[in-house]
């Protein structure tokens, strides 16, 4: 029936080869962890994406409950997470793996970086790959201000201060971040929700793309 | 017609020509308005401080830092509050009053007045040990690098009232 069903699509729109260019490689040998144990080193970057998915399909059924206002947002946090069957768990992955994707992504970097796998031609990549790490911290930073609790308030008070402190455009970044010279208040929540839930992904979206052509273009690099 | 053939514009280029331009017009009649949106709070005018009673009689003010608090009007966007500040407030040699914020510097941590043992009259913070001295200039080689705001004030009928905080070059 399945087969059927695969069949009757791939006659029409012809899916077989897309199937192919996404997933259907032979893993070389010197990335094989059964080949060569030391070759778990090239998981990092497989890893990283793995969280990055299950952020995003927590995330996704987060916003069911989360309201982006100072009156209520800690309160549907709260909420959420009490009351809310596995509201604790779904909230946990998401708090967690937050943590997890800098750890995975860290390790990934390092592993790129110590095998020289960063030289020409996949110089490019790298560059991608670093911007993929700032929009990574970007979304830890601006996840962070959304339980609206004490230490949110006052990391997000910290950050804004950081902001500030980058010449001549300091003072315009930190009201176009806090959307209020001097509150840290409703329109920083607001704005900090837009950033994390929408504009941040759509550019997480696009780079993680490129970055997976390019491999898909280039090839992994060969062993050390 | 055959002689400058070379600079006439192709059919095709002419086409190209119009269809980036419109395209691009079309882009921007939709960007301008959400980018406008975007930086609208960077565009607004600064408020004015208004002066609101600090609640401290002239003659109470020592020459000891005293910790006041009074309450602001707080209009944030569609949400307004009663916010409670904070202010140091104590006469200088000159008799004049000074009321320092004490919001420090250096991350935006709150110090106090001789709140540490270790370093007397001074105002401390207690986050990365930010240091001022009384008149609220920073400590060289403590993490602040600017000397704490200074509120607006002034008597009205022997009362304190505070205005705007401003803050202040670097020493």
């Amino acid at each position: 029936m399945l087969q059927k069903i695969y069949d009757w699509i791939d006659e029409r729109v012809d899916i077989t080869p897309i199937w192919r260019d996404i997933a259907d490689h032979e893993v070389p040998e010197h990335v094989n962890p059964a080949h060569h144990f030391s070759a778990f080193v090239y998981c990092f970057g497989g890893l990283t994406f793995f969280v990055t998915v299950i952020q995003i399909l927590s995330g996704m059924f987060l916003t069911m409950y989360y309201v982006p206002d100072i009156e209520n947002a800690w309160n549907s946090v709260f909420y959420l997470q009490q009351e809310v069957a596995h509201g604790q768990i779904v909230r946990g992955m998401h708090h967690w793996g937050a943590s997890v994707v800098i750890v995975m992504l860290f390790l990934h970097t390092l592993r790129v970086f110590f095998q020289g796998a960063y030289k020409k031609p996949r110089e490019l990549n790298w560059i991608v790959g670093v911007l993929l790490f700032f929009v990574m911290l970007a979304l830890g930073l601006t996840g962070y201000l959304l339980p609206w609790d004490n230490k949110a308030l006052f990391a997000t008070e910290v950050t804004l201060q950081i902001a500030e402190s980058v010449p001549f455009i300091g003072e315009d970044l930190k009201i176009l971040l806090a959307g209020d010279p001097h509150i840290v208040g409703a329109q920083t929540l607001t704005r900090f929700f837009a950033i994390h839930v929408f504009f941040l992904p759509a550019a997480l979206f696009v780079l993680m793309a490129v970055h997976f052509i390019m491999i898909r273009r280039q090839g992994i690099s060969g062993p050390l | 017609m055959s002689e400058d053939k070379n600079k006439q514009v192709s059919r095709r280029q002419f086409l190209n020509y119009t269809l980036t331009g419109v395209g691009g017009f079309m882009a921007a009649g939709m960007l301008a308005p959400m980018v406008r949106f975007a930086i609208d709070p960077v565009l607004q005018p600064e408020a004015g401080g208004d002066f609101v009673s600090a609640e401290i009689a002239e003659e109470d003010i020592t020459t000891e830092p005293q910790r006041v608090t009074f309450k602001v009007e707080q209009v944030d966007a569609w949400y307004e509050s009663t916010v409670e500040k904070v202010a140091w407030v104590y006469k200088q040699e000159d008799g004049s009053i000074i009321a320092l914020d004490p919001t420090c510097t250096h991350l935006g941590c709150i110090v106090g007045w001789d709140s540490n043992e270790d370093h007397p009259d001074h105002f401390y913070c207690p986050c990365h040990g930010g240091l001022y001295t009384k008149d609220g200039v920073n400590v060289p080689n403590t993490p602040p690098t600017a000397p704490l705001s200074v509120y607006e004030q002034k008597i009205e009928n022997g009362i304190l009232y505070l205005g705007k905080s401003i803050p202040r070059e670097e020493a």
